[in-house]
């Protein structure tokens, strides 16, 4: 058996003789002069820092080698918080980012069939990949700016919230005496009052460009009887003037609504204030009043989300990171899509199977090996982010947004210099990313 | 014949053409759906040009989108401002020598290496392509802090040499491995006969291989070059300054220096952008022969 098993395949092995079988040797010089250069640069650059690092991790943080440590450097991995920290965050891009891209690139690859300007669609998706994750980085930085003067989504945020719940006219006013108190985020008149009586509404804290258009110098309103009149102005000028009094040069502030509470809290009438600030509540009926200010008046315009803050940039990050990728997952699904046997769709199309049916059932099954090829890539992609989040996340939250790669460059090569611990960074890393190797080794020898 | 056959065709295009129209109605949500996604997906690009042509003090008061209001606000004194700042300027150059160096020597290396993997006979071959595969997924932090310390010891660090090949021994594995599957493709008569007529594998190499590898070589030159432009974090380690570090440099106070940080950023995605343009086709080639292959 074994016997014949050898001979069986000598042949092969022997087949290559052709016409140049009689100078091997000095075939196997060209070969490797050939490969000198390659194997320099991969031997002095690659194969010599695994073993140097591999070696380095169990040594201290400074010197060639230092002292050697055992195992601390990767105890420290999981109990230094900053580098837990790291390791979390990481744990939350592989969790994300892979599936999301996946599922976004194959959903486009197949809704792109249907669309006659599909190659223009690619284009703009799969722009992203050629800039660098470091402009990325910059780009989204400056879109999530949380003023919402400066940061784009935080000023779309501000148009939905104005249309949703309008700011108020004077949002940052306050009330210039004691007379005038805080109530349900409107101010309410402490003293009470009867028809015929007046109310000084009196406002400081309003920029004079943030003053209602229109408005004039206030007016000291003048008791009528029956009804209750006031003013509501801004009682301020230059140099100060008096609180609580209309004075010369004051403004009264156009536009406010003022309403007359009666006494059980119920707003019972309300006015505008006129240009010169004064409005009036006609025909009282006898009884005690309060009048104040609502809180719409005071209600604060969207500030926007801190999206760069501690708590929202993982989430800020993983989403201008899919923003790139998307594309290179897209381009290769319509790839696998493009190369599939079209009569397999049309078949389950005939049998009656929906668009969706077919998607689930036919599509996905099929295309199963180019969807773990990207999931995969992405996996690695992932577990080396770096570029993005230095030029992403302020210095505020990088602490908050590191990830291993990340980790590893801070811990040796920024303020520490702990080649110990970066080595041990190092070492997981490149043990995260081992099992692809053994994927790949295993694809590839089945090519080769 | 003839006309029994017009006359049957002849309402089949009417048919065609309200058929199509109907399909289209059909579709219009999907172009509609797909048409502001890629409207989306332009939005950070767009935003950082528009920030880039708008000065600073425009920018902070109101936000770039207000230039499409007010288009007088455009000027490029940002740029000529950025084209005086020697820094730049050197900065810029740094990286296109890093970038042009460093694809020369990869795609000269792998090619030797992809040849001798893909038509010379040697003991242990596959097992050694096997290994350089391997070495695809080793991320380059492995390499960061025995590099740092060999540099020191040789003295080169903080120079354009330094980083040059670092990137070149990175994206090594990959080269061969893409063109070692490309080349062995290259039909074999072709080889056999330039062998008989006596030609050396060098003159083999020069005359057929290259030449018959382009587009594998072009895709390849692609990737390495916008790899190494667009590096941060080799240059940032080893001391040397391209664009990327340059930029990052400048972002201590981000909100007020939009004007000079958003200009180079773009400044910086030109080159890319224009090589992404022009050689879309072998960009997009050599991302599936590395993915799904």
């Amino acid at each position: 058996m074994t016997d014949a098993s050898i001979t069986a395949e000598l042949p092969e092995r022997v087949a290559p003789p052709g016409p140049a079988s009689g100078r091997r040797p000095s075939r196997y010089r060209t070969g490797a002069l050939f490969l000198l250069p390659a194997f320099v640069l991969l031997g002095v650059w690659l194969i010599y820092p695994v073993i140097y690092t591999i070696v380095r991790s169990f040594f201290g943080p400074s010197g060639y080698l230092g002292s050697w440590v055992g195992i601390d450097n990767y105890k420290s991995l999981f109990t230094t918080s900053t580098l837990v920290t790291a390791i979390k965050n990481s744990a939350i891009w592989v969790a994300v980012v892979p599936a999301f891209v996946t599922a976004i690139g194959l959903l486009f690859a197949v809704l792109i069939e249907r669309i006659r300007w599909s190659v223009a669609f690619k284009v703009v998706i799969f722009l992203p990949m050629a800039i660098s994750a470091f402009a990325t980085g910059v780009t989204w930085r400056m879109l999530y700016l949380q003023d919402p003067s400066q940061g784009a989504i935080n000023a779309l945020g501000r148009s939905v919230s104005d249309v949703v719940s309008a700011p108020g006219v004077l949002p940052n006013a306050l009330p210039s005496t004691s007379g005038l108190q805080p109530r349900g985020g409107g101010l309410i008149l402490k003293t009470p009052l009867h028809p015929g009586g007046v109310a000084l509404l009196g406002l400081t804290g309003i920029a004079p460009a943030d003053m209602p258009r229109g408005s004039r110098q206030a007016a000291q309103p003048t008791a009528k009887p029956g009804n209750i009149e006031g003013v509501v102005w801004r009682d301020f000028k230059p140099g100060g003037g008096k609180p609580g009094v209309v004075e010369q040069g004051e403004t009264g502030i156009k536009g406010v609504t003022v309403e007359l509470h009666d006494s059980s809290g119920n707003v019972v009438q309300s006015a505008k204030s006129a240009a010169n600030g004064t409005f009036d509540f006609a025909n009282a009926k006898a009884g005690t009043y309060t009048a104040g200010i609502g809180a719409a008046t005071f209600a604060k315009p969207f500030g926007g989300y801190s999206w760069l803050g501690p708590q929202l940039i993982t989430p800020s990050l993983l989403i201008a990171y899919i923003w790139i990728w998307a594309g290179f997952s897209m381009v290769v699904i319509a790839a696998g899509l493009a190369a599939m046997p079209r009569d397999v769709l049309e078949a389950a199309r005939t049998d009656g199977a929906g668009e969706w049916q077919v998607f689930r059932r036919v599509t996905v099954p099929l295309l199963a090996p180019v969807l773990s090829v990207v999931f995969i890539t992405m996996i690695i992609n992932v577990l080396k982010v770096f570029d993005i989040v230095i030029a992403l996340a302020p210095d505020s939250s990088q602490a908050n947004s590191s990830t291993i790669a990340l980790a590893m460059w801070r811990t040796a090569f920024s303020g520490t210099f702990d080649f110990g611990t970066g080595s041990a960074i190092a070492v997981f890393l490149f043990l995260l990313v081992l099992p692809v190797l053994a994927l790949n080794i295993r694809r590839f020898r089945r090519e080769v | 014949m003839a006309a029994v056959g017009e006359a049957v065709r002849l309402p089949a295009p009417h048919e065609r053409t309200s058929a199509r129209i109907l399909r289209a109605l059909a579709k219009t949500p999907l172009q509609i759906l797909l048409a502001l996604i890629a409207v989306l997906w332009l939005v950070p690009t767009i935003g950082l040009f528009v920030t880039s042509i708008v000065p600073q003090s425009a920018v902070s008061a109101a936000g770039w989108w207000k230039v499409f209001a007010h288009p007088s606000l455009a000027t490029f004194s940002n740029y000529s401002a950025l084209f005086h700042n020697a820094g730049l300027t050197g900065a810029l150059k740094t990286t296109a020598y890093i970038a042009v160096a460093n694809t020369l020597l990869v795609v000269v290396v792998g090619a030797l290496a992809g040849y001798a993997f893909a038509w010379l006979e040697f003991p242990g071959r596959d097992w050694l392509f096997i290994g350089v595969v391997g070495l695809l997924v080793v991320p380059l932090q492995m390499a960061l802090i025995p590099m740092f310390r060999l540099y020191d010891i040789l003295g080169i660090g903080g120079t354009v040499l330094s980083v040059v090949l670092f990137h070149a021994a990175f994206g090594l594995p990959f080269a061969i491995f893409l063109l070692r599957n490309f080349f062995v493709g290259i039909p074999k008569d072709i080889l056999e006969s330039a062998r008989i007529d006596g030609a050396s594998e060098l003159r083999i190499f020069v005359r057929l291989i290259l030449p018959l590898g382009l587009p594998a070589i072009a895709s390849l030159a692609i990737f390495q070059f916008l790899w190494t432009w667009n590096d941060l974090i080799v240059s940032l380690t080893f001391g040397v300054t391209p664009i990327t570090v340059w930029i990052f440099s400048q972002m201590r106070e981000f909100s007020s220096s939009l004007d000079v940080v958003s200009t180079a950023t773009f400044l910086s995605l030109l080159v890319p952008l224009a090589v992404f343009f022009a050689f879309q086709r072998y960009f997009v080639q050599g991302l599936l022969a590395g993915s799904v292959k």
